[in-house]
């Protein structure tokens, strides 16, 4: 895999969470406390940091074959639930993400909390949205970076891609001061599920002693084959789409701790 | 006890996600493919994709027809 696949992958996978984290870091800041809502933003990315620091050598450990296994595993059992739920979504069976209607849930709960504080964080609940936030929408993330890039051999690389999409979200979003409405989050998770499932096929498989015909090109063929699975079959139960569909629909604010 | 079943809870959410038939298939995909390969001196590359397909229709069709009830 060449390094601008590896990069490209992890950017736009992060951008989607990053996305969906400014969301609730905004609803915090607007609503709550500015301060507060960016000292949790801090202390979650550097608790992310941490873990991406700590993870990477650990797994570098792992013998070459077993990590290809336990990787590739994890990574076509994620690849697999954002596919899924990015076909349900494009064929109507889900309603679409709408980060809008995300942000005006997180600020009516915000405003609806109790105040206090705790030590120097003046507002413990915008603290503790935005950590949580920003840490449960990065975990996937810093798992890929570790993942795809010991795999490559090039965690930094990784790290590169995941920083230019929290770098280039948080410019827009300071830019804008608003949520990230126009962004194509859903066809963005359609891509990395794509991804994240291709690429998984591909690592398990090796891990489980398979040789791919062709050996590394065997992913030009599984990446345009699982994304055709993916479109085709959203386009076949687009047909069937209940005519009350939920397509266009706001969705719900994602609950904390699920992945897309 | 409680902060032990939320911890599990959340890495349990986390892997497995929304349909554990998922995850299940793809540990029984993967044992199958390295019986083949190892036992059966069999090089099933062909084994996963297969899987994948099957599985993520499987998990579709209960989606939908869960949406449609």
């Amino acid at each position: 895999m060449s390094g601008l696949v590896l990069v490209l992958t992890v950017f736009l996978a992060c951008t989607v969470e990053a996305v969906e984290a400014l969301t609730i870091v905004l609803a915090a800041g607007t609503s709550r406390n500015w301060r507060s809502a960016l000292q949790g933003t801090a202390a979650a990315l550097l608790a992310l940091a941490v873990t991406v620091a700590a993870l990477g050598p650990a797994i570098g450990l792992i013998p070459f074959q077993a990590l290809r296994l336990v990787v590739g595993a994890l990574l076509l059992v994620f690849g697999l639930q954002w596919l899924r739920k990015a076909m349900l979504r494009a064929s109507g069976y889900k309603a679409l993400h709408d980060e809008s209607d995300a942000y005006a849930k997180e600020v009516a709960a915000a405003r609806a909390a109790a105040g206090g504080g705790r030590g120097i964080v003046t507002d413990w609940y915008a603290f503790t949205l935005s950590f949580k936030g920003v840490f449960l929408e990065g975990l996937e993330v810093a798992f890929i970076v570790v993942t795809f890039g010991n795999n490559q051999g090039s965690v930094p690389l990784a790290a590169l891609g995941a920083v230019a999409a929290v770098v280039a979200v948080t410019g827009v979003g300071i830019a804008v001061r608003a949520p990230l409405a126009r962004v194509p989050e859903n066809s963005m998770k359609f891509a990395v599920g794509i991804m994240l499932t291709a690429f998984g096929v591909f690592w398990a498989g090796e891990g489980a002693g398979v040789e791919w015909p062709g050996a590394d090109a065997a992913l030009l063929v599984l990446v345009p084959a699982i994304a055709l699975l993916g479109l085709g079959g959203a386009a076949l139960m687009r047909r069937t789409s209940p005519a009350d569909s939920p397509l266009g629909r706001p969705a719900a604010a994602p609950a904390k701790g699920t992945l897309t | 006890m409680k902060w032990i079943r939320s911890f599990a809870l959340f890495w349990y959410d986390f892997v497995v996600g929304d349909d554990w038939r998922v995850a299940a298939g793809v540990v029984v995909a993967l044992g199958a493919t390295a019986g083949l390969v190892h036992a059966a001196d069999v090089n099933a590359w062909w084994l996963l994709p297969l899987a994948v397909v099957v599985m993520l229709g499987l998990s579709l069709r209960r989606a939908v027809a869960a949406a449609s009830r």
